[in-house]
């Protein structure tokens, strides 16, 4: 018997697999495919403050083993979201779930997690950094460590629940933003968000998406994902969520050899609605080919 | 939704570019004409939406562009071949409002939708109209298809090259009268529909789609009655809930 059970930031979960946020909703579309609750949890639909319609369309293209989106953040905001969705979510989903929470201020973030972390559902909190701060001449708060620290300890000063900040890879440093994040309280460190792309379509001479870039995600970025998430391993010592095109149960093992506790499927939920139903049923099969008794065990066994 | 391998029977070439695939495997999980199968193809990342064209309870036949590198591959495969296809996807036409007579408008690839509706109309004893509107002789299809079933059809073609010079709304004044509309094509298409009759209908929408089952928000657009995801909550939206 093999054991898959992986404890993150106090809370167990039966596996480390995590359907990322943007790629499964509120979990209901799935819930009518599988049950849900075989999962270790999942990161709901990024929400903020204010209902957000999100980007003009087209907001998705083709790439070579992954796909561009530029959903811009479709969400009905965060009131809606505790009133409508969670107890939606409650019927078929009795595990905590991971709350993923955007801003576009310092205050946006501080008053939708200060909301989301009194939800008796919601077990760790996912703060999206890669969000451009109005404030702040539009730039991301996740390409500085100080702006990204900024983000995490207002955060922490509201909650009581874990904080996990989810990093962007369109940054010079990596290692140093999640030092700063991890300095400032952060529980742990999600990353990579998608990688910004572009296409052109031949025909109209013009980029695919409306936004004209977006989220590069899917199996061609799994390489740069492990990369970054193995040299963060290096530097704190505080739980990684690794995601960036995983598809396989192989994938799985192989971002927590490089250092993470659990990791999260996202782009493979979209074109494969099974994706991590099946890579739960396949992982004991994986973990015994390669000789592995306890997913613990191999947390950053990489290095 | 349900996922099944579905095997090619035949994969024809029935106009310029257009191709008409039939296929065996489970359809029980179609639940209304005007819905679409995500079609998943080697070496591509998305899967392919293509609307149903027509189906029984084990086949089904699909009409599609090769226009892209997904449909052109689809073109190349031979009978033998299987796919994995999502199926079921979308909410469809309601055939509860269509009264009488109602009329059927296809632009291009937008006609095979209107096939099986046309089809579920007949059934139901409704006397069914069809405007087909193509750019030119050689992209017409299914003209003698929707006669078989009994439709009173008209064909337009933009350059006139075959039967009526003109657009789709060009030949609206020639039917007579009609209890309701179903349309389905490029969007300026079904603008001009839009603007072109009193009469309330229903229409059917494409998107660039991510998932096709409603999980990732790339479809979506605005409604008088709410976001709504073409994916998901459509391709088929009510007349009075578009917003252009």
């Amino acid at each position: 018997m093999v054991d898959t059970k992986v404890t993150l930031s106090g809370i167990e979960l039966d596996n480390p697999i995590i359907p990322a946020s943007g790629t499964f909703g509120f979990g209901y579309e799935f819930a009518e495919l599988y049950d849900i609750n075989m999962l270790g949890t999942f990161s709901f639909k990024g929400t903020t403050k204010e209902a957000r319609f999100g980007n003009p369309t087209p907001r998705i293209a083709e790439c070579p083993s992954g796909m561009i989106n530029s959903v811009g953040l479709q969400n009905p905001g965060v009131e809606k979201v505790i009133s409508e969705e969670l107890p939606k979510l409650k019927k078929c989903f009795n595990k905590p779930v991971m709350a993923n929470i955007s801003g576009f201020s310092i205050d946006e973030y501080v008053y939708c997690c200060e909301k989301i972390d009194k939800q008796e559902q919601v077990g760790w909190l996912e703060v999206n950094v890669s969000c451009p701060n109005v404030h702040g001449g539009g730039m991301s708060f996740g390409v500085c460590p100080e702006s990204a620290a900024e983000v995490t300890k207002a955060v922490k000063a509201v909650t009581t629940k874990p904080v996990y900040i989810k990093l962007s890879p369109n940054v010079t440093d990596i290692v140093s933003i999640a030092k700063a994040c991890e300095e400032a309280g952060a529980d742990g460190i999600s990353m990579i968000n998608t990688m910004l792309g572009m296409r052109i379509n031949l025909n109209t001479k013009k980029p695919v998406i409306a936004n004209k870039m977006g989220g590069f995600s899917g199996s061609a970025i799994m390489p740069v994902a492990l990369r970054m998430v193995y040299q963060v391993y290096e530097a704190v010592n505080i739980p990684i969520i690794g995601m960036g095109g995983i598809t396989t149960a192989e994938d799985v093992i192989e971002m927590m050899l490089a250092g993470a506790t659990a990791v999260q499927v996202g782009a493979a939920n979209l074109v494969e609605p099974f994706a991590c139903k099946n890579i739960i049923e396949d992982l004991p099969r994986v973990m015994e080919k390669y000789n592995i008794t306890s997913l613990k065990d191999i947390i950053g066994g990489a290095h | 939704m349900k996922q099944g391998l579905f095997k090619v029977l035949s994969n024809e070439n029935i106009a310029d570019k257009v191709y008409k695939m039939t296929l065996s495997g489970d359809t029980s999980d179609i639940t209304a004409t005007g819905q679409f199968v995500n079609i998943k193809l080697d070496g591509m990342y998305l899967r392919r939406p293509i609307s149903v064209c027509d189906y029984s309870d084990t086949t089904l036949t699909l009409i599609y562009k090769a226009v892209g590198k997904g449909t052109e591959y689809m073109s190349s495969l031979k009978e033998g071949a299987v796919l994995d296809v999502l199926t079921g996807l979308g909410n469809g036409y309601d055939t509860s409002l269509s009264g009488n007579s109602p009329l059927l408008i296809g632009g291009g690839v937008g006609v095979p939708p209107m096939y099986a509706l046309a089809k579920a109309l007949v059934n139901e004893g409704k006397s069914v109209s069809v405007i087909l509107g193509f750019n030119t002789s050689k992209d017409a299809f299914y003209e003698n298809e929707f006669k078989a079933l009994g439709c009173k059809v008209f064909v337009t073609t933009a350059d006139g090259s075959y039967g009526t010079k003109g657009f789709v709304t060009d030949v609206l004044g020639q039917i007579g009268e009609y209890t309701y509309f179903y349309t389905c094509g490029p969007e300026p298409m079904l603008k001009a529909v839009y603007n072109s009759t009193a009469t309330s209908g229903q229409f059917s929408f494409e998107e660039r789609m991510g998932c096709g089952f409603g999980a990732c928000m790339g479809c979506s657009c605005k409604t008088k009655y709410g976001n709504k995801r073409i994916c998901k909550d459509g391709p088929v939206l009510v007349k009075e809930e578009i917003i252009w």
